[in-house]
């Protein structure tokens, strides 16, 4: 018995409310949850959600963790757009992490104004290249991107734990798998005293309205949207599809390879393994959650952030596993897929049909 | 020569099943139109189910549960992608995202946790002859029924009429609900399958090929199943031959070293990854051949009457 019947014109309404819908339905699954946990969901509630944010420290860190996702997100946002599923951006941010840390690394007691953008040009390079790699196998070889690009995701984290663990191993620092901290050369200048929040999240800041101007104001980004809605339409005007494809994972790749590039010679101040929190994939979501809109996307960013945040105050405070938060982007995701459904649908008010009766066998 | 390559042999075998199992149910989904990226995640809750169950009612229980665990992982991606109509590859993916935490999250408890694990059985007589019966008749139960699940899929698409209502609901839906077969329900039964099958690859990783329960324990392998079920082109026979394929791989980079090549172990690991890549292409470059052979609803949503 189908549940749905479609509307005549998507509804403008849902698509917008489609999002507080899918983040009041996890916090209410977030209750239960809690109460079968044992911990009483309002002090969880105000661990996760409140108390991040009564200090300063709260708030740079919320921007520092806000900042890769945001950015990611804007690049994934473009292709998603056109229907090319970059589902590896975890990788192309490691690429983009380990081609930085080698400019770091090789530049190690230099200084000068140029190795810090010289590392963010790494950066940019290495996550392009990975984001060029699939867009190469779709065009030439047909090879589905979603697949292609996650394999590569599982190379990078391999590739990623050979260079820490052997040739780039800090000699001094016993047996760690891990990089040497960076000089002062090849790290982002703190933007406040005290506080970790550093010049690279002027980068996001840029970005916004970057992509915003693109996506609103281009010709190109217009063919983009059209090839991913009408596949057909989109031949029939001579847009190249093969572009597409192109575009979608080489700027997509980009702005994953340069939050990598922010991360190493920001926060982290050196290549580890630990060095992205999963941020590849959690852009995927807040890409989504973001209506895949330049500045949606700067909300869903920052509200995805304090769900990293809450986590691992969670974790500390209430000895809750941080897994919890990958349980709520999850269920994130799952509940906006499905508020989604009613802009193109709505609920059948009525059963037509009581008793059941086929159609087409009268 | 040959006696160094049996021990090889016999663990690709066993490397192989999670991947048969996976990959099975995966191709059962998509033959009825359904292309479900959630496999990684699936197998998750399945390892995680069936290492509890089997830690404290032993291992046949933990079979039975990581496949319900699996098949009931699969329900909230049906709901989204076959009752209200959305976007297969997205809710695939959410599926993931959200096993592997719920997996991570019920499997702290089971950290520091072991399992004995399970001792091969050789079937008596077959096991017995030279090389073949050492290598594919001297393992454990659930690799034999790794090789029953393949020939029984196989059969039933083939040869049944359920097989033949499945193939028709992913080629055509409309025609099938034309006809009067309840397309959604006959998907809703394919995806659970497709989870089921998943579960018991994770529970076989979690309780008898590891066997422990570690956080994203799959490391991959429910992704290389998808990308095993494009390299078999829909056919399950093939898909036990990439499996073994795969498995061989995996199995390689422990036995690299004793082979003589000399590569780091994290690059030597990067091999399968590197693999299903280079199979994807070799098999995705000959469009014809995709086209001949994919299901021709795939990952097209359908709503009676919408």
């Amino acid at each position: 018995m189908p549940l749905l019947t479609p509307r005549a014109n998507p509804s403008k309404l849902m698509q917008w409310a489609a999002p507080p819908i899918a983040i009041i339905a996890t916090l209410l699954t977030a209750t239960v949850l809690f109460y079968a946990l044992n911990k009483p969901p309002l002090q969880a509630f105000y661990v996760f959600f409140i108390e991040p944010l009564e200090t300063a420290n709260g708030w740079s860190e919320l921007a520092l963790k806000a900042s890769p996702l945001i950015l990611i997100a804007q690049g994934l946002a473009l292709g998603f757009r056109a229907r090319i599923y970059n589902i590896g951006a975890e990788g192309q941010l490691l690429m983009g992490a380990i081609c930085a840390s080698g400019v770091a690394i090789y530049t190690d007691g230099m200084t000068g104004d140029w190795i810090l953008p010289l590392m963010v040009l790494a950066g940019a390079i290495g996550g392009g290249l990975w984001g060029a790699l699939p867009a190469w196998l779709k065009t030439r070889f047909n090879a589905e991107e979603t697949l292609t690009t996650l394999m590569l995701t599982y190379v990078a984290i391999q590739l990623l734990a050979w260079l820490v663990s052997s040739p780039w191993r800090d000699p001094g620092g016993s047996n760690f798998p891990q990089s040497i901290m960076f000089s002062e050369a090849a790290l982002f200048a703190p933007l406040f005293e005290g506080l970790r929040i550093n010049s690279s999240v002027l980068i996001t800041l840029l970005s916004i309205p970057l992509f915003w101007l693109f996506v609103k104001r281009s010709f190109l980004a217009y063919q983009l949207a059209v090839g991913g809605q009408a596949p057909s339409a989109s031949r029939y005007a001579g847009f190249s599809a093969q572009r597409t494809v192109w575009i979608s994972l080489v700027v997509s790749g980009i702005t994953a390879g340069i939050a990598g590039a922010a991360e190493a010679a920001g926060p982290v101040g050196q290549l580890t393994l630990s060095l992205s929190p999963g941020y590849g994939f959690a852009a995927i979501i807040v890409a989504w959650v973001g209506r895949l809109h330049p500045i949606g996307i700067v909300f869903s960013g920052l509200l995805m952030a304090l769900i990293y945040i809450g986590g691992e105050a969670a974790q500390v405070s209430m000895q809750l596993p941080s897994a919890v938060s990958w349980l709520f982007q999850g269920m994130l995701l799952f509940f906006l897929l499905g508020a989604d459904a009613f802009v193109d649908f709505r609920l059948k008010r009525r059963n037509p049909n009581p008793f059941g009766i086929k159609e087409g066998k009268a | 020569m040959i006696e160094h390559l049996i021990p090889v042999l016999i663990g690709t075998l066993a490397a192989a099943t999670p991947l048969i199992f996976a990959g099975l149910g995966e191709l059962v989904a998509e033959k009825s139109g359904v292309i479900n990226l959630g496999v990684e995640g699936m197998m998750l809750i399945g390892a995680v189910a069936g290492f509890g169950a089997a830690l404290h009612w032993g291992l046949v229980a933990g079979f039975i549960a990581g496949a319900l665990a699996g098949a009931l992982a699969a329900l909230p991606f049906a709901l989204l992608t076959l009752s209200l109509g959305a976007n297969q590859a997205a809710s695939g993916l959410a599926l993931t995202i959200f096993g592997s935490g719920l997996s991570a999250f019920v499997g702290q408890y089971l950290v520091s946790e072991s399992l004995p694990g399970l001792q091969p059985w050789p079937i008596p007589g077959l096991s017995a002859i030279p090389v073949i019966g050492p290598i594919f008749f001297n393992q454990t139960v659930v690799v034999y029924l790794s090789y029953a699940a393949a020939i029984i899929v196989t059969w039933v698409l083939a040869k049944t009429r359920w097989g033949l209502v499945l193939r028709a609901v992913g080629e055509s839906p409309e025609a099938a609900h034309t006809i009067g077969y309840p397309v959604t329900a006959i998907r809703y039964g394919a995806v659970c399958f497709g989870g089921a099958m998943a579960g018991i690859a994770g529970a076989y990783l979690s309780t008898v090929y590891t066997p422990l329960w570690v956080q994203n324990m799959t490391a991959g392998r429910g992704w290389i199943a998808v990308a095993l079920v494009v390299f078999a082109t829909w056919k399950p026979l093939r898909l036990l031959l990439g499996a073994y394929l795969f498995g061989g791989m995996t199995i390689l980079q422990l036995h690299a070293q004793g082979l003589g090549v000399d590569l780091p172990s994290q690059l030597l690991s990067a091999i399968p990854y590197v693999a299903t890549i280079v199979v994807l292409v070799l098999i995705s470059r000959d469009r014809n051949l995709l086209l001949l052979n994919l299901p021709a609803s795939l990952g097209k949503p359908f709503i009676p009457g919408g």
